[in-house]
């Protein structure tokens, strides 16, 4: 059975070990995760927890109803790739050695409307968000220069239009 | 009120109503031990942790209210894992308390430190550890709700040692919040009327009763429903007593060691309705060719178990008793139907074709034999708790149950050790009626150390040792499946159980000709002290009827 990528957001209450809880249960239930973030939301108290999972669809199901189990998760939503507006955060440390080199990557992170945050010597850092194909490619761009750390937050999603995933009153 | 962490947490039991407590104390527990010296609460020191967790689990499925053990931190809080791990398999509610070493020193393994929230964290319905002594009284009242509402479990409070002693300003009216918890008891109406809809269709309809009905307290709803539609009436091992196994719709058990003609009904029927049952692997044989031309109504509190195993055509969620009402109220309405009368008859033949033979006259003496005994000589309301392996197969298969509470058993862990502390808990519970529990030689030593709580404290149990000197189930395996080859699976002829007994302070009997047994029950009853009776059994003899792991319900070896 193939085994496709998915999207999980769960918003959950801001206590110790919700995210070992909700991290061991992916890992139990047999799901690969591929990334996981976190951060506050709209409302005080209230963690917004983020997944990209690999596994199949029916155990996708599962893992969302177990999801709903634990004490602390309020609400768990499986995302649609084409109704939604899917972004990563990325540090890239590039090899910038030469002055050719450096002038090429900063132009190269101006086409893909990266920034470049911090440069040293030899090396640049440059930020740049968007979706996975735009950031793969550019990765793949600064290889040839020499890529010496990158630093990925992980994916974050959000609902395009009308719906909104969020927990009603205070 | 101002009042020490350890004075609240037991403040706090109180007010939930805990009768008793089944623990033993430790370094990290001693504040809390000096605060039960002052209680009302009756605190039984059983002789090792895991007796503790089995016997909370024993008395909460024997009372319905909700067990408490208490272990220190360390190795007592990792030796209540397995009873744990048992309750949560077997959706009972207990709740768990653990010492834990002073807040200071947490992660910088002290002492008996272990990290018991993360070990058991995969295995309880909520787990927490306190960080600081004002948050004590929602804690508790939050344990207690989540342990026995919806789907029952264990829940484990982890108390640092200096909460225990702070002294902080307690105030017990808390109101719960928790948002992320709502069970779903009422059933959906549309499909509740679904699933009526579907019954009335059913030309052999077969209902599976599981755990959840006795828990729910669904057993009047369930027979009242079984008489109005005609349907015979299977129950898991966890459902054993919801429905009367004497009654002439009951079919027994089902599954890998049920009775025949249970098996035979689910293969055949076309509809099936399974309340508060998870389709487990021992209940429904090889999924491919289980109940392959049934429609399949699934009743549950668990939304999670919808589908898990084997995908159904109705799901209702919710409390099984609150649906079952619903169901039959809205199945009066608009039936009677007759359809069901050809595969009555068809069970009723079933039943008389496949009815077991236990009337054996053989020295050693045959298992069977010793079953029927006990269950000729037990009333209704008794209980009687299994170990696990062949015994528990036995008693499962052979010995007939009428009532919710009265057959306790390790069901989804299958925990050898478990019977023994479990009938301790159940006798706590219910002092008033006989408790014995099925026992082999093997699992019975897994924690014959609590024959020293049960003397000490006038729990008068009785354990039926179902002596074979073997681990008869694992050989039963070997004989079966491996040629033969017995590896490790041979006790011994020992210990002499008789004397251990009476070492223990104990009645001891052995039993070795069937003529015994029945006197020996009654010696057993009356001694006015625990009792272990020695059957001497058969070595060899194997537990049939039985589906091969991953085959079909029908395929049965006997």
């Amino acid at each position: 059975m193939e085994n496709k990528t998915h999207y999980i957001v769960a918003l959950v209450e801001d206590k110790p070990g919700v995210m070992q809880r909700v991290s061991g249960l992916l890992s139990r239930r047999n799901f690969n995760i591929k990334s996981i973030s976190v951060g506050a939301t709209e409302k005080l108290g209230i963690s917004r927890i983020t997944m990209t999972l690999k596994g199949q669809e029916e155990v996708l199901e599962q893992v969302i109803k177990q999801l709903n189990k634990l004490i602390e998760v309020v609400k768990v939503l499986g995302i649609e790739k084409d109704e939604s507006v899917i972004r990563e955060l990325v540090l890239i440390k590039v090899n910038t050695a030469t002055v050719s080199a450096r002038a090429e990557v900063v132009q190269y992170a101006n086409i893909f409307r990266g920034r470049v945050v911090d440069v040293a010597k030899d090396s640049m850092v440059i930020e740049i968000t968007g979706d996975e194909s735009k950031i793969n490619a550019f990765i793949e761009l600064m290889r040839s220069y020499g890529v010496k750390e990158v630093a990925r937050t992980g994916k974050t999603i959000m609902t395009r239009g009308k719906k909104i995933v969020s927990i009603k009153g205070k | 009120m101002k009042m020490s962490g350890a004075r609240a947490i037991v403040s706090g039991l109180e007010k939930e109503g805990v009768e008793v407590i089944f623990g033993i104390p430790g370094g990290q527990s001693i504040p809390l031990y000096d605060a039960l010296y002052d209680s009302s609460m009756n605190h039984i020191l059983t002789r090792h942790e895991q007796g503790a967790a089995h016997a909370a689990d024993g008395y909460a499925r024997a009372s319905g209210k909700v067990g408490v053990c208490s272990a220190t931190s360390g190795p007592g809080a990792t030796n209540l894992t397995t009873g744990i791990a048992n309750a949560y398999m077997d959706s009972s509610p207990i709740v768990a308390i653990t010492g834990q070493v002073p807040r200071a020193s947490i992660g910088k393994d002290a002492f008996q430190e272990t990290d018991i929230i993360g070990i058991t964290m995969p295995v309880t319905k909520q787990s927490f550890q306190l960080r600081s002594v004002a948050e004590i009284p929602e804690v508790i009242k939050s344990s207690f709700y989540i342990a026995k509402t919806g789907r029952p479990g264990p829940v484990l409070i982890d108390i640092p040692k200096d909460i225990q002693e702070i002294e902080d300003e307690i105030d017990f009216n808390v109101k719960l919040e928790l948002n992320g918890y709502k069970p779903t008891l009422r059933g959906h109406p549309r499909q509740i009327k679904e699933a009526a809809k579907l019954i009335l269709e059913a030309e052999r309809p077969v209902i599976i009763a599981g755990g959840g009905v006795i828990i729910s307290e669904a057993s009047e709803e369930l027979m009242e429903l079984a008489r109005l539609i005609g349907a015979p009436v299977t129950t898991t091992l966890m459902g054993k007593g919801s429905f009367p196994e004497m009654d002439p719709l009951a079919l027994g058990v089902l599954g890998m060691h049920g009775r025949k003609a249970a098996n035979y009904a689910v293969t055949d029927s076309d509809v099936l309705i399974s309340i508060g049952m998870r389709f487990s692997d021992r209940s429904t044989g090889a999924v491919s060719c289980f109940a392959p031309d049934a429609k399949i109504i699934h009743i549950d509190i668990d939304p999670a178990e919808i589908g898990k195993n084997v995908s159904v055509d109705i799901p209702v969620v919710g409390d099984a008793k609150t649906v079952l009402k619903e169901l039959i109220r809205v199945l009066r309405k608009i039936m009677e139907s007759e359809k069901s009368k050809a595969w009555q008859e068809k069970i009723k033949i079933w039943k008389k074709e496949f009815s077991p033979k236990m009337d054996y006259d053989d020295v050693p003496l045959k298992p069977h034999r010793v079953i029927k005994e006990i269950m000729d000589f037990l009333s209704e309301d008794d209980i009687v708790t299994t170990e696990v392996g062949q015994c528990q197969m036995w008693a499962h298969h052979y010995m007939g149950r009428s009532k919710p509470r009265s057959f306790i058993s390790s069901g989804g862990l299958g925990t050898m050790g478990f019977g023994f502390p479990a009938a301790m808990g159940a006798k706590v519970a219910k002092p008033d009626v006989n408790v014995i529990d099925i026992a082999g030689d093997g699992s019975f030593l897994m924690n014959i150390q609590e024959l020293a709580t049960v003397v000490e404290n006038n729990i008068n149990v009785v354990v039926g040792v179902f002596d074979n000197h073997y681990l008869g189930m694992v050989r039963q395996w070997q004989e079966l499946f491996y040629d033969r080859r017995y590896s490790s699976v041979y006790l011994g002829n020992l210990p002499d159980f008789v004397k251990v007994a009476e070492g223990f302070g104990a009645l001891g009997i052995r039993v070795e000709k069937p003529e015994e047994i029945r006197p020996a029950l009654k010696e057993a009853f009356n001694a006015g002290k625990p009792v272990v009776l020695d059957f001497m059994i058969e070595h060899e003899c194997n537990i049939f009827p039985m589906v091969p792991p991953g085959r079909c319900l029908k395929d049965i070896m006997e």
